[in-house]
């Protein structure tokens, strides 16, 4: 009898601390186009699977009157559940609840989830909805986020973290997300930012909107912090179940092997790049010709879009792309895109995910502002990664590699394990036209009729140098290769490079050019 | 189109993908036909530093003027003090000159990229 009366008060508790912050505080949030914590955990995790830990924890502080007020779960929500059948760590910040702060048992129920995951070697997805550290904890708040950095830090490259923005992400919070790997972000609900509006008109007399400053367009098309987009919280779900199904569940596993399936036929691959080299086309199409059922997930879609970056599978075995654009600024590398890239090839790197490179390049933006901003140092990072990475790697040239871009897109000087070229491949020093003014300025400016000159020798030099078959003579490349012919050799080069094994020099790490 | 026929016309409609409008982008010496992004578009132009330009980098408030104009100053010299950011900032003075122009009166505030001052070399 005891026990069900103990039982009851059991359920009595829990059902109060599942209100969060009671009715009103629920409606506020609805009013503003949110889903509470709890929903959101719910929609992304496979169904029935959500245990929540940590429920009765209270806030210890004192000052401030905090003595005298109640705040369920201490605002965040926090458990493990499944995906895909496979389990991960999830926490979730209650707005309802002190407007989401973040308070010292607030961050210790994060960490403690946060450790779970990286003992357990599982995804941590984190969602992010909170006004910031909480002001009557002074001190013990920034203790709080300090100990989910340094273990972001730590996790980092261990397991798969996600970070989902769904409400105010502000000040130091913000740097949770940036140390993760993923950051999701969903129009008009989504603000990062480390100063706000306020303080900006305070100091700097500018004026902006919080949207216009750090909301999730900004994020995704302007400063490169986000790497999806979703026009709704429904669709940022997807976002990440879609993700998850393409990465290993920690670095010592492989990514799930699926049912291999062929590309959808509307996509011919002999009839998308143009014949003229200065014509663009959309990369995109051809990576769907090559990977399985035409299903290519891009990340960073609306940044940098001078380089395209995603996940596909081939054979069924989950791959990354990283392939020039010809369709914006004719695919060169520049500060942005060398970032976005690099990046990428890290993560690719650390997770067992072999790498597919497709080039035409022509090389890098010109421009002082370019050089200012220091294209260098960020180009490099690009090289940094691809020497670095010992996953398979495996590169197709499209078309154009001249110069410094040649060599950067993951070419055989960087270990490429398996460089193929299209018969189209101009593989040179510089395009042509450069190339010509530079060998043969004597002849062009002593001839007769100096442009009539010009064309011949861009001709001659397109014809004895801008091909793949000098590089291919050398053995920089392994095959030159007809089009249709592609995603068979792919396929046939992961198979082949699948229980690669190689070792780097024994080293604390290396200094990347950060 | 012939491969060595240079792009004429400006705007491009290129049908195989999807109708977008193209522009003409020279890298070295090749013109390629693509399309820009919103950012390359909007860079601000190099405009070359004028080194006697004395700039504000910060909005603030002028507290004392050192120098007038006409007066021979040296670099580094301290031309006037001006508090931003709850600090009283000393602007120096970027070369040997004469100060040409003051742009500025005691108590003035400044908005950040002002030109304050003009020394001459």
């Amino acid at each position: 009898m005891a026990v069900n009366k103990k039982i009851l008060e059991l359920k009595k508790r829990r059902e109060q601390v599942l209100l969060g912050g009671g009715e009103q505080a629920i409606q506020k949030q609805v009013a503003m186009g949110k889903l509470t914590a709890r929903e959101r955990i719910l929609s992304i995790l496979d169904k029935n699977s959500f245990n929540e830990y940590d429920l009765f924890v209270e806030h210890d502080a004192r000052d401030f009157d905090m003595d005298k007020k109640i705040l369920h779960g201490d605002g965040v929500v926090v458990g493990t559940g499944t995906i895909h059948k496979k389990p991960v760590c999830i926490f979730a910040q209650d707005f309802t609840v002190a407007g989401g702060s973040l308070g010292f048992m607030h961050s210790r129920k994060i960490t403690k989830i946060m450790d779970h995951s990286l003992k357990m070697k599982m995804p941590l997805i984190g969602i992010n909805d909170s006004g910031g550290a909480r002001i009557q904890e002074g001190v013990n708040s920034l203790a709080g986020y300090g100990e989910i950095f340094f273990r972001n830090t730590l996790a980092s490259g261990v397991i798969p973290q996600l970070s989902v923005i769904l409400g105010p992400c502000a000040g130091g919070a913000v740097y949770s997300p940036a140390l993760t790997d993923f950051v999701f972000v969903v129009d008009k609900i989504s603000k990062m930012f480390i100063t706000g509006p306020e303080v900006i008109k305070t100091v700097l007399g500018e004026e902006i909107s919080m949207e216009d400053l750090g909301g999730a367009k900004v994020h995704s098309e302007i400063t490169g912090n986000a790497h999806f987009f979703a026009e709704s919280e429904e669709e940022c779900f997807q976002q990440i179940k879609k993700l998850l199904s393409f990465l290993p569940w920690n670095n010592n596993e492989k990514a799930e092997k699926s049912k291999a399936k062929m590309p959808k036929k509307s996509y011919d691959i002999t009839s998308i790049v143009p014949s003229d080299p200065r014509q663009p086309y959309d990369v995109r199409d051809l990576i769907k010709c090559i990977v399985d059922d035409s299903d290519f997930f891009e990340v960073q879609e609306l940044w940098a879009r001078n380089i395209v970056i995603g996940f596909g599978k081939i054979g069924g075995e989950s791959v990354g792309f990283v392939c020039n654009q010809p369709l914006v600024l004719a695919g060169v590398l520049d500060v942005d895109s060398s970032d976005k890239a690099a990046r990428f090839i890290r993560f690719c790197d650390a997770f067992n995910i072999p790498l597919i490179t497709l080039v035409d390049l022509p090389g890098y933006l010109p421009g002082v502002d370019q050089e200012h901003a220091g294209v260098i140092r960020h180009g490099a990072k690009v090289l940094y990664a691809y020497s670095e990475a010992t996953v398979p790697k495996i590169t197709v040239i499209i078309r154009k590699a001249y110069g410094g871009g040649y060599i950067a897109m993951n070419s055989r000087h960087l270990r490429a394990d398996f460089v193929f070229a299209w018969p189209g491949a101009e593989i040179a020093v510089m395009g042509p036209e450069g190339a010509a003014n530079i060998i043969f300025r004597k002849e062009i400016m002593s001839a007769e009729d100096p442009e009539k000159m010009r064309k011949i020798k861009i001709r001659e030099y397109k014809e004895k140098f801008a091909n793949p078959y000098v590089a291919a003579a050398r053995g920089y490349i392994d095959s030159v290769i007809e089009p249709a012919e592609t995603r068979t050799l792919l396929q046939h080069a992961i198979e082949v490079s699948a229980r690669k094994e190689i070792y780097l020099p024994k080293k604390k790490h290396g200094i990347p050019p950060f | 189109m012939e491969a060595n026929q240079t792009p004429e016309k400006e705007i491009f409609e290129v049908p195989c993908v999807k109708k977008l409008k193209c522009k003409i982008l020279q890298i070295e010496e090749t013109k390629y036909r693509t399309t820009f992004t919103t950012k390359f578009e909007n860079r601000k132009k190099y405009v070359p530093v004028n080194p006697g330009k004395v700039i504000s980098g910060l909005p603030g408030t002028i507290i004392d003027i050192l120098v007038k104009p006409g007066k021979k100053v040296k670099q580094g010299q301290p031309l006037l003090i001006y508090e931003a950011m709850k600090m009283k900032n000393k602007v120096m003075s970027p070369i040997d000159g004469e100060v040409k122009v003051l742009n500025v009166k005691k108590g003035e505030v400044v908005c950040k990229g002002q030109v304050i001052a003009e020394i001459e070399g």
